[in-house]
């Protein structure tokens, strides 16, 4: 049957520290392993998870998107307003609003990169100001709160209360999340438009050289990361029941982290849905866990900062040679 | 079904006529011929520069030769040869640097057809293997369908380049300089293969200038000189020397080896060199005014030990003296402020900075020598541009143009100028003559041996058998990383080093 999941040199390691982190932060403060803990790091990563999954389809084509993030948040907007100015809306309209949005800015950025022939970080430094700029100069960073009533109410789709009377809860952005996640996978792994952005980041010569359409993979590696945002923004809004212009300010390098903790390689080619997901979920562990034993959250920056480089160090030189040469060390030290 | 052709078999499988190339008004191809039989083994031969690589990227649709050349495919005129179009006459191609994608699996890379087109669809997995498999087992190889292209040897990576075009059925097989980082013994084994495909009708163009091994396998040769066909030979009958006359323009036999030198006091001295993976226990001696050349086929660790020579790379173990006085480099400024020079075989990429001036390129090494307190002095720098522009006979218009603008023979001056221009004692020049026309490089040569009078002692690396051969004092045949054997030219002739090199 041949093996079904491939792990990497990322995927296992990041499934090693989950495993000691969970060991660590339940032996500390025995309230992780909580059916009401664990749904809550699903409920808190799903937006970054959507937004990771998306970013990891521009990251394979050697792109790179820092203004994902506040795209989203002008997507909120002009959503938002839609809903309102028409009187309601319903889940459909919302959506379709979103994506669409969603997708033009992401096609913007992706249009300047190729056009221009500019370095993506570069054009996506800029349009993450003109994006934010905007968004601040037309709502004067007022928030939206009277939304519709469908768009926040409570959509819980499973529920449980525990002996001690704690309510679990399955939220709409986690079954989002699952969903978006498997069509990504499926992009990535089972299509030829998902393969031929992996070839085309791996090897611009060589993806030339077969006859991979350089233009046409790019809007679709950026079209993909444009429905992500479309879909996260209605989902959050949902999750948030509001819509503060500055909410997602500096996710985008969250989630930027998390990707390349995650094994996604910055310049292509490399990196994997189950690996970006697992770079989500240490983050919030490890956020999670400080919480949980009581350390500053002034710590935790600086604890998700030290843990990302670490990793880095991890996947440019191989763990095992790592090991070889402190052991040798060890042995010649004595 | 009705016939057009009376006798079908005297049609080529393909035929280019009268192809001219230009480049911004150079010629690169003047009005060349070539033709191609079903099944046949046919060898392009010819110097770097020659027009080879024009030639088949002209045949595969990558440049357009001028209007009136033509191109047949079974006698059928194409309109307008483009890679979509080659791939649909099954052409295929082996790029040198093979156009794998080295993070994607074998079989992905070998049945990479199946990936493409624009319209989504789920992708076969399954499928791809069979594919690939099957390319696989007809070459008779066998090679792990799941590794990543990247953890494979060089070898086997062009064996699954090879498997690539036979999943696409080609009919003809353009394998552009294959051999070229192959051993002798993966050469015969793809010597094995291409023979094995010839006789199931597939016509192999082979890009070599390997001579020995491109006698031994193709059935014909045409050979092309600064970008005109010199003629189409049989390989029967045919002799090394005669091809290498014919590659050249020169005899060899007019040609001689440099006269031989006295002692002099040794400069460098490498005792004892090793870095794990590219060369083994080299020790090696280079004299005031020597011209030391280093052969071998390519990854034998020359390359390697230039840069550890040039502080670019440490070595494990071992030692350098420079002067009989023990040399640490811990960084190419320090070798370069020792009186070391390196000039990288990337001229494109490495040597020169290509969209900067001439001027900026040949002061890029020395401008510690052009500082005026803290500042640059421009008219120092003036000067030494003037200077070597005029020694060196470079041939520019203005020297603030951009080095790009320059032919490849004047680049490669320019780039040795910016060598010389840090005085250095020793001198090293990595395939001095890529990319440079013939009458360029007996130019270049000339420079090298005024230097070498002049007391500097130079290092030539090439893989290019005759070129050391008739360039340079002694010569060291490397081989797997380690020195195989020390040649004077004085005392053997140019075949026995090929046969040493190539075996």
């Amino acid at each position: 049957m041949g093996k079904f999941v491939r792990l990497g040199v990322a995927e296992k390691s990041l499934l090693v520290v989950i495993l000691l982190q969970v060991i660590v932060i339940q032996s500390l403060s025995n309230q992780f392993l909580t059916s009401n803990n664990l749904m809550s790091i699903l409920n808190v990563s799903s937006l970054n998870i959507i937004f990771a999954v998306g970013l990891l389809v521009v990251l394979l084509a050697g792109g790179i998107d820092i203004s994902f993030a506040v795209a989203c948040s002008v997507v909120q907007y002009v959503t938002a307003s839609l809903m309102v100015s028409i009187g309601g809306g319903n889940w459909a309209i919302a959506v379709f609003s979103g994506v669409a949005v969603g997708v033009i800015l992401s096609w913007i950025n992706a249009g300047i990169i190729m056009k221009f022939r500019i370095v993506s970080i570069v054009v996506t430094i800029a349009t993450f100001n003109i994006y934010f700029g905007l968004l601040m100069f037309f709502t004067r960073g007022t928030s939206i709160y009277n939304l519709p009533a469908w768009w926040t109410d409570r959509l819980i789709l499973w529920e449980h209360q525990s002996e001690k009377g704690v309510w679990t809860e399955l939220t709409l952005p986690v079954v989002v999340m699952f969903f978006a996640v498997i069509a990504t996978w499926l992009l990535l792994a089972r299509t030829n438009l998902g393969r031929q952005i992996y070839a085309f980041g791996d090897s611009l010569l060589a993806a030339e050289r077969v006859g991979i359409d350089i233009t046409r993979t790019y809007l679709i590696a950026y079209g993909w990361l444009g429905l992500m945002v479309g879909i996260g923004a209605i989902v959050q809004v949902h999750y948030a029941q509001e819509v503060v212009p500055n909410a997602l300010y500096g996710r985008e390098l969250d989630v930027l982290a998390a990707a390349v903790l995650g094994g996604a390689r910055l310049g292509g080619g490399s990196g994997s849905v189950l690996g970006v997901v697992l770079g989500v979920l240490v983050i919030t562990i490890t956020q999670s866990g400080l919480n949980l034993v009581g350390a500053s959250p002034y710590a935790y920056r600086m604890i998700v900062g030290a843990v990302i480089l670490m990793a880095i160090v991890g996947y440019s030189r191989p763990f095992s040679s790592l090991l070889a040469k402190g052991l040798r060390k060890f042995g010649s030290g004595s | 079904m009705v016939n057009h052709s009376d006798q079908p078999c005297l049609v080529p499988l393909v035929q280019l006529q009268n192809i001219s190339v230009r480049f911004e008004g150079v010629k690169a191809l003047d009005g060349v011929e070539f033709s191609l039989e079903a099944g046949e083994i046919h060898c392009l031969a010819g110097e770097n520069g020659s027009g080879k690589s024009t030639l088949i990227k002209v045949m595969t649709g990558v440049y357009k030769p001028t209007p009136d050349g033509k191109i047949l495919v079974e006698g059928e005129h194409v309109d307008e040869m483009t890679p979509l179009e080659a791939r649909a006459v099954k052409i295929g191609t082996i790029w040198q640097d093979l156009a794998l994608f080295p993070h994607m699996t074998v079989y992905e890379n070998i049945a990479i057809t199946q990936i493409l087109g624009n319209n989504p669809k789920i992708v076969n997995l399954k499928n791809l293997r069979s594919i690939a498999h099957d390319a696989l087992s007809k070459l008779g190889v066998d090679i792990p369908l799941e590794e990543k292209v990247g953890s494979l040897p060089i070898s086997q990576r062009q064996l699954v380049a090879i498997a690539r075009a036979l999943a696409q059925d080609c009919r003809v097989l353009i394998m552009d300089e294959a051999n070229a980082s192959l051993t002798h013994a993966e050469t015969l084994k793809l010597t094995e293969i291409v023979r094995r495909l010839s006789e199931r009708g597939i016509s192999i163009v082979f890009v070599s200038h390997r001579l020995a091994e491109v006698l031994e396998i193709s059935h014909r040769v045409t050979v092309l000189r600064d970008g005109r066909l010199v003629g189409v030979f049989p390989t029967q009958g045919m002799t090394q020397s005669r091809l290498s006359e014919l590659m050249t323009g020169r005899t060899f036999a007019n040609q001689s080896p440099r006269v031989r030198r006295a002692n002099t006091e040794v400069v460098l001295q490498v005792v004892g060199c090793s870095r794990r993976g590219e060369f083994d226990d080299v020790c090696l001696s280079l004299q005031r005014g020597e011209i030391l050349g280093f052969t071998g086929l390519l990854g034998a660790g020359r390359t390697e030990l230039a840069l550890t020579l040039f502080g670019m790379k440490r070595p494990d173990s071992g030692k350098l003296l420079l002067n009989g006085k023990r040399l640490r480099l811990r960084s190419n400024i320090e070798a370069i402020s020792s009186g070391i020079a390196y000039l990288s075989e990337d001229r494109l990429q490495l040597g020169l900075v290509q969209e900067q001036s001439i001027a900026s390129n040949i002061v890029a090494a020395s401008l510690k020598s052009a500082m005026l307190g803290p500042f640059l002095s421009g008219r120092t720098l003036a000067d030494i541009v003037s200077s070597w522009v005029r020694e060196l006979k470079i041939k520019i218009g203005n020297a603030e143009d951009a080095i790009n603008t320059l032919s490849g023979g004047n680049q490669q001056r320019a780039a040795i100028a910016k060598w010389l221009a840090t005085n250095p004692q020793v001198l090293i020049l990595d395939a001095p003559t890529v990319g440079v026309d013939v009458g360029a490089r007996a130019s270049i040569f000339r420079i090298v041996a005024n230097l070498a009078k002049s007391g500097m002692s130079i290092i030539i690396i090439s893989d290019e058998v005759p070129e050391v051969y008739f360039n340079c004092d002694r010569v060291l045949h490397f081989s797997s990383g380690k020195i195989k054997g020390e040649y004077f030219p004085q005392d053997c002739t140019v075949s026995d080093l090929e046969r040493a090199v190539y075996g």
